[in-house]
């Protein structure tokens, strides 16, 4: 294939992944969005080694059909509730191949440049590695802790926040021996150690940003991830690279800025990390929990008119939403209104509620953003939180010494009873006490959720 | 043992210490009853009535209060009118009585009842707890105190409560106005409010508001911070600044409502004087005020006590038996009252009672217990009312957190601008043009992912990542370009990263697939 037209197949894939992102903004063009993605990558692979520069095809192919294999196996096999660690997995190989990419870059001695053009290439390669590297090291910590591997909570060493800017110093100074060394052909050494200090970095970044912030951590190394491709772009001067990295970059920076706002939480201090270590103590919970039952639960619905269902990470993890999806048929046929109200950070990665419920076959429409129901909870006479705690804790909105001060909730106390199931009294995941249990109005449902929306089911059946 | 029910002497009181229903109830638990003859005839209750449940009737009051182990009562002993003689005369040494004492007010009659070594459990000094509640006679009789003074106002007010329009012209809705949202106001509020009023509130204690809210009553806001929330879900006196513009409310209100029941009474004390002579002279003529407070000296400055006046063209009533005016209804509460005192004081249903100091609604209930007078109890442990919140402290950290940032606002917006400006510069002044070409992609690009993201559905999160994802496994094309190198290293790396990046690119777009094939309408 000839020069031209590779570039020409590269600006049809460009375009297509255009497409397919902004395809994937809107329910009814997500699908197309996919397929065009997909048209996309295949013309920019078969392209590209149809080009002049690829001459062998055996590794190529072989790689490809074996690391394809393993996708798509990953990809079929995978429990909806795992979706966040195959996300942050995935973003973790981005990450790693950039690396090798650099390497291979380093190590390629045919390309001849001098001069400027040489210094800015010798930068490329530094810091598409040095991307990579945080990319890999972040996403590999960030799936440990979605898989509860290793523990959720915040690791905070003393003055971390030194420790950081040492880091950072280090890979300067290492970057300008880099340049210097490779002047005289050499420059792996500091290549190495800035490697091993970028895999540090992006170990302890993610270390050090609690469980409830993980929605944002997981979108912001997608966006590194689309770093770490454009910074590859720039250092094989590939324009194809450069333009798909910089849209998931870009788009990746978006995602995680909107999920800040979500949760009023300033994008600097999450990806600085220690979730709520500001502040005086946070109020300590006090008071009694009313507990309640099956058969009372759905003596409670059957006595509602606007049902609302809070699904949380606890749904995911009791695999609830299939029961779930049944009691909201057998109530709407029963002349009920059933609603679904999605925090934006329920779960463990953002939009993770509705998948599930969409996996449940639960109708798109009938599943609402917190904004668009938030002012409506005087009209719902009974809601249920299904395993979520931080989001819908008072604590944010009255007590500003509470860690998740300010972040958004759903204000499910303000309907008529609130239904709270729970495994066990033990706080969420960032941590934090929950005033709403001790409520009057606020009813536990204690046990394994699928188990107890069974029964609930089973009493509705009555 | 043997409980005696005497009829109530006090005039005009019309209560029975017990009904046929609680006296069934009270015979099971292994007492056995006798009433006076005629005590129920005020209540509609006739000695058939009572025989017919097993209680005995007892002709002669003397008799009764001599044979009887435990006599219950609605109203404290006094001065008996036919036997001339006062009843505390008449309770035997050592016996225990249950009625209304109030001790506060009291003295003489607690002294008199203590060196009679008597045991005396006084029906309003029943603690405040949710335990209690069911032998809080205070607040049963309130409740009907409430009712009553609506219907009070409503038999001395010319016009209807409910608004008509009709074909003989359109009636406005009375407007009520209640000082004092407790269980009497509370009712009050209620009644007022089904007979079709236009009703408002007011309360010193701001936890009161969701309660008038919710009986759909208006509560009026005083534009004064002060918690007006004594312990055990009382109300305590005010300052004066709060008095002042509570006065200044109440003026305008009166020139405004038909009807003002007042209920406000503060424990151990006189009732306050919340409406003045002058606010009933601006009154309209034909409006009624309903002070429930007579007892204890009146909210209203014109109020008589017991009476029923008309001062400046308006209706101040000022009676102090409204319970005793409901007497079937106020009895029957009393009675269940009484009954689940008994089952607290005798929990084996042996018909024989333990007065448990230990005991905390107990201990509170029994101001004599065998001479010696226990009253007041310890102050009870729990309060009504929730600690209070207070947003101020989120104010002033906020404050000093800005405080600490050395540099202004506004030059702090310029500085990643200023940065991001000089590094464009830097790179201006020395990159070549190629590497030109690629920056201006890259921008672009960068601006294109920015539009494209910003209103994706907060749904759609997930599959978006996961597509972006797959996009990000373009990273190969890099791997693709480097596969070939004659050098066999460099071939290995090109070759595991395309392994890897192709992980990504099948699992990713395949697991976007599945994802938007679950989601439909």
């Amino acid at each position: 294939m000839s020069h031209s037209l590779v570039t020409m197949s590269y600006i049809v894939a460009t375009i297509l992944f255009i497409f397919s992102l902004s395809g994937l903004s809107n329910q009814e063009t997500a699908r197309k969005g996919n397929y065009y993605g997909m048209l996309g990558m295949a013309i920019a692979i078969i392209a590209t080694a149809l080009s002049a520069s690829v001459t062998s095809y055996t590794i190529l192919i072989v790689a490809l059909l074996i690391g394809g294999a393993i996708g798509a196996r990953a990809a079929l096999k995978v429990e909806m509730t795992q979706m966040p660690e195959l996300v942050a997995i995935m973003h973790s190989l981005v990450g790693m191949a950039a690396v090798l990419v650099g390497y291979a870059n380093f190590m390629d001695s045919s390309l001849s440049l001098s001069g400027v053009e040489k210094t800015i290439h010798e930068v490329e390669i530094y810091i598409g590695i040095l991307i990579g590297a945080v990319t890999f090291s972040g996403s590999v910590i960030a799936f440990c802790k979605l898989s509860e591997r290793i523990s959720g909570k915040p690791m905070l060493i003393p003055g971390r926040h030194w420790f950081n800017l040492g880091l950072l110093i280090a890979s300067i100074v290492l970057g300008w021996m880099f340049l210097q060394e490779t002047e005289t052909g050499g420059g792996s050494i500091p290549l190495w150690i800035m490697t091993g200090i970028a895999l540090v970095f992006g170990i302890h970044m993610v270390m050090a940003i609690g469980g409830a912030d993980m929605p944002v951590v997981v979108s912001m190394l997608n966006s590194y991830s689309g770093w770490a491709a454009a910074a590859t772009g720039f250092m094989l001067s590939n324009d194809l690279l450069i333009v798909t990295g910089a849209l998931v970059g870009s788009s990746g920076a978006i995602l995680s800025y909107i999920m800040c706002r979500a949760m009023n939480r300033n994008f600097i201090s999450v990806i600085a990390g220690g979730f709520g270590t500001s502040g005086g103590e946070a109020a300590v919970v006090e008071g009694e929990v009313t507990p309640i039952n099956a058969d009372e639960t759905a003596q409670l619905l059957l006595d509602a008119k606007n049902i609302m269902i809070i699904p949380g990470y606890g749904m995911a993890v009791a695999q609830a939403q299939h029961t779930v999806n049944e009691i909201t048929k057998l109530l709407r046929d029963k002349g009920k209104k059933v609603g679904f109200g999605i925090h934006p950070v329920a779960g463990r990665m953002p939009g993770h509620m509705n998948v599930l419920l969409a996996e449940a076959k639960v109708p798109y429409d009938i599943v609402y953003e917190m904004d668009e129901i938030n002012e409506d909870w005087g009209h719902v006479d009974v809601s249920i939180v299904i395993g979520a705690n931080d989001i819908v804790n008072p604590s944010a909105l009255d007590d500003p010494n509470s860690p998740i001060a300010g972040m958004p909730v759903l204000e499910c106390w303000k309907g008529e009873t609130t239904i709270v199931l729970k495994r066990s009294m033990a706080s969420g995941y960032a941590g934090v006490g929950n005033p709403l249990f001790v409520l009057e109005n606020t009813r536990m449902l204690f046990g394994d959720a699928n188990a107890t929306m069974q029964a609930v089911l089973k009493a509705l059946k009555g | 043992m043997k409980i005696g029910i005497p009829k109530e002497i006090h005039p005009g009181e019309k209560r029975v210490a017990t009904t046929p229903e609680a006296a069934e109830q009270i015979i099971k638990l292994g007492f056995s009853v006798q009433v006076e003859s005629g005590a129920g005839l005020g209540a509609n209750i006739s000695d058939e009535a009572y025989k017919e449940v097993g209680v005995e009737i007892v002709d002669n009051a003397k008799t009764l209060w001599s044979t009887a182990d435990i006599v219950m009562k609605v109203r404290a002993p006094e001065q008996h009118p036919e036997l001339a003689i006062d009843e505390i005369e008449l309770l035997s040494e050592g016996g225990r009585l249950i009625s209304f004492i109030w001790p506060a007010q009291n003295e003489a009659l607690m002294q008199k009842l203590a060196a009679k070594n008597a045991t005396v459990l006084a029906m309003d000094s029943v603690p405040r707890m949710s335990r209690a509640q069911k032998l809080d006679a205070l607040s049963s009789m309130a409740n009907i105190a409430g009712y009553r003074a609506v219907i009070e106002a409503a038999q001395h007010f010319g016009r209807f409560f409910t608004g008509q329009i009709t074909a003989a012209g359109k009636i406005p809705p009375a407007k009520v106005l209640v000082i004092g949202a407790g269980v009497a106001g509370l009712a009050a509020i209620g009644t007022a409010k089904s007979m079709g009023a236009i009703v408002r509130a007011f309360d010193t204690r701001p936890e009161v508001k969701e309660q008038i809210e919710s009986m759909d009553a208006e509560f009026l806001m005083l534009d004064f911070k002060e918690e007006g929330s004594g312990t055990g879900g009382y109300a305590k006196t005010m300052s004066k600044e709060f008095i002042e513009a509570e006065m200044a409310l109440f003026a305008r209100q009166a020139m405004e409502v038909d009807i003002i029941i007042t209920t406000a009474l503060i424990p151990g004390k006189p009732a306050p004087e919340l409406i003045t002579q002058g606010m009933v002279e601006s009154m309209r003529p034909g409006s009624i005020i309903v002070d429930l407070a007579a007892e204890q000296g009146g909210n209203c400055a014109l109020t008589e006590k017991n009476q029923v006046v008309v001062k400046h063209g308006v209706t101040i009533i000022g009676y102090t038996n409204l319970p005793s005016r409901l007497a079937n209804q106020s009895s029957q509460l009393y009675a269940t009252n009484l009954r689940h005192l008994l089952t607290e004081l005798c929990p084996e249903k042996n018909g024989t009672i333990n007065v448990n100091m230990d005991d905390e609604v107990l201990r509170g209930t029994t101001v004599i217990k065998e001479g010696k007078i226990t009253w007041p109890p310890p102050p009870p442990k729990l309060s009504a009312a929730p600690a209070p919140q207070t947003e101020a402290p989120a104010c002033s950290a906020a404050q000093e957190q800005q405080k600490k940032s050395i540099v202004p606002d506004s030059i702090k917006q310029f500085i990643p601008l200023v940065i991001a400006g000089a590094a464009l510069f830097g790179i201006g002044s020395v990159a070549p043009a190629s590497f030109m070409a690629h920056f201006t992609v890259f921008v672009l690009a960068c601006f294109i992912g920015y539009q494209v993201i910003w209103n994706v559905t907060a749904s759609l999160h997930t599959p978006l990542m996961s597509v972006t994802n797959a996009i990000s496994g373009i990273i190969v094309i890099g791997a693709l370009v480097q596969v070939s190198s004659p050098i066999q290293n460099i071939s290995i790396l090109a070759g595991l990263a395309i392994l890897i990046a192709s992980i990504n690119i099948a699992g990713g777009f395949l697991v976007t697939r599945r994802m938007l094939e679950m989601f439909r309408k």
